[in-house]
């Protein structure tokens, strides 16, 4: 048995999304900016793919624009949001030390552009208050960006109470929501928030495709100059197949969404309870506000890249934080935003399900990690000082 | 996984003279685990020889393959010999390592040299100090770098 755990780096496309796409791309390859009717079959594809995709967040069509995946999202709302406010003087902008790289780096790029950004700490159950966003919020913000669940260790955070004291004090808020579209309730007018940035292969769609949510009214700079293609915001002939693939997969994770949560958690806290049992584990992250397919473990006195390489030998694919997966000396900044010391992040591990996986699978996991666990622990020096009580147990 | 060549995965997969060993006469341990890898090595030595080498390692891939490799590089050889293994003969004999790893098989040739220093010093051998270098893995990063 080989068991995919690895949902929230991507997903499998979906038999019903491929079946979408495939016309797309030999019969019906007309470009929608063309105006004879083979062009003008694709601009209905476009259409009706941007109110399938509106529908499922609760925007109107116009909100909706295409983009080349997730990250590009992220970069245009807040290079959008950055702009807008630079017009009106205001040059801060406020997110946290955990949100994805996507968002990091597009702060790091407008910090040397000249303007101030604030970094929120998260609290070592990783998430972040609305009352902190509050007080951070100063007469020159122009923008707050905080992630919907996060990437690594699926906690949710409170975006409706955040977008509501960033609409009181007339912040723009923009949130990431690549890892929480397609998983849980996303409702753009009941969140109050004015950009959400998502991805299609987070949720069984295609890759290269994504989208950014735009409140009617927000202006949005474009990342990609070209044509007059997405209301003149994002150039480049549209992705036709990429898109109608991605309004077929979120109608399909958006439909019956409460029973697969519901189904999905019963498979996370079964997992939870079964990592529990390995002694000096530790869960990362709020135990109940999480989203229900992820969970991130660390075990103490092993490194997780070797974890992962032995869990792919035997049947498992999941992911690390360790520094070792990410080529570089430090683990992932997101454990170490939680507070976690170097060594412990190093032996983490992120196993992420979704409605396609089972409980034979669940089983399969769970046979798999303890034994790899106490095999990579019976040749690791820092457990051996552990387990000699040379140096304290972290966890 | 393509990310190493088959014979670093053999040697993670089946290490060789993997485990600890009681009656050491000498054991290196070097690396730290805030950089994430720690090896530690221990060697019998008899007549300058090295007749048996056990390893224990906290650490990747090719951490665990390169400590793995070393001690089948230095079983049996004199200690003179063992002092010249360098982390590109390891690493050569891994059929190589990605670049963001090369600092692994530093680590193997360090922990090498740290156990002979561990012998030498509990058996009163005299030697320069200075055949021994650095041990922390900020400087095995660009050891590995420079290499």
């Amino acid at each position: 048995m080989y068991v995919y755990a690895d949902n929230a780096a991507t997903t499998a496309l979906s038999p019903a999304a491929l079946q979408a796409m495939l016309p797309y791309f030999s019969q019906e390859y007309g470009n929608a900016s063309s105006l004879h009717s083979v062009g003008q079959r694709a601009a209905e594809a476009l259409q009706k793919a941007r109110e399938t995709v509106a529908e499922a967040i609760n925007a109107d069509f116009k909100e909706i624009y295409f983009t080349g995946g997730g990250s590009e999202a992220d970069n245009q709302a807040i290079l959008s949001g950055a702009a807008l406010g630079a017009r009106k003087g205001k040059k801060h902008i406020i997110s946290t030390v955990f949100e994805h790289h996507a968002v990091l780096h597009t702060l790091k790029k407008l910090e040397k552009e000249g303007f101030e950004v604030t970094l929120l700490d998260v609290h070592e159950n990783g998430v972040v208050t609305a009352d902190e966003v509050a007080a951070a919020i100063r007469p020159d913000t122009a923008l707050v960006t905080i992630m919907f669940v996060n990437n690594e260790i699926g906690t949710i955070q409170p975006i409706a109470e955040i977008a509501a004291v960033c609409r009181e004090k007339g912040v723009l808020f923009h949130t990431d929501a690549v890892q929480a579209v397609g998983h849980i309730p996303v409702d753009v007018k009941a969140l109050g928030v004015d950009m959400l940035s998502m991805a299609a292969h987070k949720f069984h769609g295609p890759k290269g495709v994504g989208a950014l949510y735009a409140r009617k009214g927000v202006p949005l700079v474009n990342v990609i100059e070209g044509g007059q293609q997405e209301r003149g915001k994002r150039g480049g002939t549209e992705n036709i197949p990429g898109i109608v693939g991605m309004a077929a997969a979120i109608k399909e994770a958006t439909t019956d969404l409460e029973a697969h949560m519901a189904y999905v958690t019963g498979l996370r806290e079964k997992l939870i309870r079964g990592l529990e049992q390995i002694p000096h584990s530790r869960l990362n992250g709020d135990r109940e506000k999480r989203v229900p397919g992820t969970v991130n473990f660390c075990f103490e006195g092993i490194e997780g890249e070797g974890l992962l390489l032995w869990l792919d030998a035997k049947g498992v694919a999941a992911s690390s934080g360790s520094a070792c997966t990410s080529g570089s000396l430090d683990p992932s900044h997101v454990l170490l935003a939680l507070g976690l010391p170097h060594e412990i992040a190093h032996g983490s591990l992120r196993l992420s399900v979704d409605a396609w996986n089972t409980e034979e699978e669940i089983d399969h996991i769970l046979q798999a990690v303890p034994q790899v666990v106490s095999y990579l622990r019976e040749m690791s020096p820092v457990w051996d000082e552990l387990e000699r009580g040379q140096t304290p147990h972290l966890i | 996984m393509a990310l190493y060549s088959e014979k670093v995965m053999d040697h993670f997969q089946n290490p060789r003279n993997v485990g600890k060993m009681e009656d050491a006469d000498g054991i290196g341990e070097v690396g730290n685990a805030v950089c994430g890898d720690i090896m530690r090595m221990y060697i019998k030595v008899k007549d300058g020889i090295i007749t048996d080498v056990k390893f224990i390692t906290f650490g990747c891939g090719s951490a665990i393959a390169s400590s793995s490799m070393a001690t089948e590089m230095i079983k049996g050889k004199p200690i003179a010999e063992a002092l010249e293994l360098s982390n590109k003969a390891v690493a050569e004999a891994l059929d190589g390592l990605p670049a963001h790893k090369l600092h692994c098989s530093v680590l193997a040739e360090e922990a090498v040299r740290a156990a002979v220093k561990d012998y030498y010093d509990k058996h009163g051998i005299q030697y320069d100090p200075a055949i021994f270098g650095c041990d922390d893995c900020a400087k095995a990063h660009e050891h590995a770098a420079e290499t």
